[in-house]
């Protein structure tokens, strides 16, 4: 029994968050809103020598077959810093697809570049590629498809090649959703459940670090704005909201690091609605305290908040997700 | 990360869920506050104390088994799980016994531990006073020196159990020049001491769960004070953390309620309701997680107040829209909702928790 990181994952955390605040991700990122991929790019080799492309990637394809958990810990500093880009698609569900896949499988036809599966997964865990996915109705969009160099669409128990369409903005300006149709043929793939909850589970993990980031903000900002001729963090009414923002943070995580363990589907799902549930409420919060200009594309806020409402319906809504964990309720035990 | 139990532990949980099933009574016991119920409760701490399971996790020399914290959750779970009665003891088990394990002398906890195991001493608490109530600083009885010990005079109210308890323990000020923090003292008294005088209060559920204490110079030893006179403020701390923390409520205790939720739903599948259960059932598990991690990582007093406190109203609050208008007349729940509605309020109301953390955890100004 043993539901927090182990001194490893805590380096290997703390270690992220050094690369991630050395690394100018705020600017990188707003050249990935405005269409230039290369800075995040750059960020990413160097999360790959981190290790952290090559974690859901098998060890015969130069990966680490590390475990959720692993996963988990570096998706909450991916969040943390609200890194762009198709993040859970990359770590976690396509190197789950490809992995249960063979190497015949994969005809590319939309002229991109073509590889086998193995090929993919060797190229992700070196972060030399980026991948993405749709997989309605969780993911009814392919992120960044724009910036990926695969794209895949997982449709019932079928993986496939996918060509994006059209393209849609969202409010989190990073993201770009591509619809997409089927390019070439397409394989049985016993890993789509397994993957698709291997995803949601990252993004909750996205989630927490980035509610917690909201947090810090909040709080720093509270401690610093003097309104009244006091800091407002000093008024009741700032001090209540954000420590009910702290308890949502506090007890989501344990859920998350569950969840990591089992995966089950009920216990990824609780993790999901948590997690989103606290971001949500963090984000909420954060703005309320830095007032306008927290409402400003100036400040750094926005990009949390709009980062967090959309990762809270991607992967599952939570809608989604509470008729899972119901359905598994009335099928089982709730003990366990 | 793992969420594997130890073979000991697996062994200790089938022992002790064995024994529950064979020993807690078919029907629920009369009301603890009630003279019928006391005495039915303190008969079945005497056998749960003879099977060795009323205190497992304190040191055999005071009737306990010292097993450590993971089997004493477990203990919980299947206490909870399998309907078991309120434990009577409970403001001494969970409150005072941590205080004197931490504070106490060798001679008091010999004294005192040992009764406390087996319900033969029933403890209530005297912290609240007409004019200290969230400021408990404002704590205006007295214990004033006498030969060979204290003299306390004043007022307690909201004194849980003290109607069918038999000691009781609180703080009182013993230096009023002192600052507000310092000049209390902590202190145990008889309740049948000559001087002391209970009248019961009827709670929302028609029990006297709670009473007021006047004291008219009531004497008490030396021997009763617990830590230094003048240091009262730092040690009660010490015991409204367990109060406050997981030792009071034990996770099994919602989990217990979310599984009887789920049980109901099939029966109704009220969709507006679905998201309710749902969400109390996550909110039960993250609870109960949270007390797994709590083994490596303890969390601060507050976070565990302000949720399960907030937990445990909306559970009930959502079995009783779930039950719908038979909901009035379900005892068990409606009893439960009754009980639910004080958490927010007392250990330190819940808006006095929120303060706490922001200062004390998040680092806000005051």
């Amino acid at each position: 029994m043993k539901l927090v990181p182990s001194p490893e994952q805590t380096d290997f955390a703390a270690a992220l968050h050094d690369l991630l605040s050395a690394a100018a991700v705020p600017d990188a990122a707003a050249s990935w809103a405005a269409g230039d991929h290369a800075p995040i790019r750059q960020i990413w080799s160097r999360l790959a020598e981190a290790g952290v492309t090559a974690l859901a990637v098998p060890a015969r394809c130069g990966g680490l077959d590390a475990t959720p958990a692993d996963l988990v810990i570096a998706a909450e500093e991916l969040g943390r810093h609200a890194f762009p880009g198709p993040v859970a698609e990359c770590l976690a569900a396509v190197p789950t697809l490809l992995a249960a896949l063979s190497e015949t499988d994969l005809n590319d036809t939309t002229g991109r570049r073509s590889a086998t599966p193995g090929r993919w997964l060797s190229d992700l865990a070196a972060g030399r590629v980026l991948a993405t996915l749709a997989a309605p109705p969780w993911l009814p969009y392919a992120a960044d498809a724009d910036a990926a160099d695969l794209v895949l669409l997982a449709d019932r128990d079928e993986v496939g090649v996918a060509r994006p369409g059209a393209a849609h903005a969202s409010m989190d300006h990073t993201r770009r959703l591509f619809e997409v149709s089927p390019a070439g043929p397409r394989t049985p793939c016993p890993a789509i459940g397994r993957a698709l909850d291997l995803g949601a589970l990252v993004c909750a993990a996205q989630l927490l670090g980035a509610g917690r980031a909201l947090l810090e903000a909040a709080v720093s900002h509270a401690r610093a704005r003097v309104q009244f001729g006091r800091p407002i963090g000093s008024f009741q009414a700032i001090q209540q909201q954000l420590a009910d923002v702290a308890v949502g943070l506090e007890f989501a995580r344990p859920l998350l690091h569950a969840a990591a363990v089992t995966m089950a589907a009920r216990d990824v799902s609780a993790a999901k609605v948590a997690c989103s549930d606290a971001a949500c409420r963090a984000a909420r919060v954060a703005l309320q305290v830095h007032g306008a200009i927290g409402y400003t594309q100036e400040h750094d806020l926005g990009r949390r908040l709009t980062k967090v409402r959309a990762l809270s319906l991607a992967w599952g809504t939570p809608a989604d997700h509470r008729a899972r964990v119901m359905a598994e309720l009335t099928k089982g035990a709730a003990w366990n | 990360m793992n969420l594997d139990l130890p073979a000991e532990a697996v062994a200790f949980r089938a022992e002790v869920r064995a024994w529950l099933a064979a020993n807690v009574p078919a029907e629920p016991l009369p009301s603890v506050d009630t003279p019928a119920g006391d005495a039915a409760h303190r008969a079945w701490e005497h056998r749960l104390a003879d099977a060795g399971l009323a205190v497992v996790s304190w040191p055999e020399r005071y009737g306990g088994r010292a097993v450590p914290p993971l089997h004493a959750l477990l203990f919980d779970e299947e206490y909870h799980a399998a309907h078991a009665p309120a434990r009577i003891g409970q403001n001494g088990l969970f409150l005072l016994a941590p205080t004197l394990l931490a504070h106490g002398t060798p001679e008091q906890r010999d004294r005192i531990l040992p009764p406390m195991a087996r319900a033969d001493q029933v403890w209530a608490q005297a912290w609240s006073e007409p004019e200290a109530g969230s400021d408990l600083a404002a704590i205006r009885s007295r214990a004033q020196r006498a030969e060979g010990g204290w003299l306390l005079s004043g007022q307690k109210t909201w004194s849980s159990r003290a109607v069918v308890a038999d000691r009781a323990f609180g703080l009182f000020r013993s230096d009023p020049g002192a600052g507000r923090h310092r000049g209390l003292t902590y202190l145990m008294f008889d309740l049948r001491a000559p001087g002391v005088t209970v009248r019961p209060i009827r709670q929302l559920d028609g029990d006297p769960g709670f009473a007021e204490i006047f004291l008219d110079d009531v004497f008490v030893p030396d021997a009763d004070v617990i830590g230094e006179p003048g240091d009262g403020w730092r040690v009660a701390m010490s015991t409204a953390g367990h109060e406050r923390g997981l030792s009071l409520r034990a996770p099994g205790r919602f989990m217990a309620a979310a599984q009887r939720l789920i049980e109901l739903w099939p029966e109704h599948e009220e969709q507006a309701l679905r998201d309710r259960v749902v969400d109390a059932w996550i909110g039960a598990q993250a609870y109960r997680m949270r007390a797994f991690a709590a083994l490596d990582s303890p969390a601060e007093a507050s976070f565990t107040k302000l949720f399960w406190s907030e937990l445990d109203v909306s559970l009930h609050e959502t079995a009783l829209d779930l039950l719908g208008p038979h909901a009035e007349t379900d005892a068990a729940w409606t009893d439960g909702y009754l009980f639910a509605l004080a958490g927010p309020i007392y250990a330190g109301t819940n808006e006095i928790q929120r303060g706490i953390l922001a200062q004390r955890v998040l680092g806000l100004p005051r």
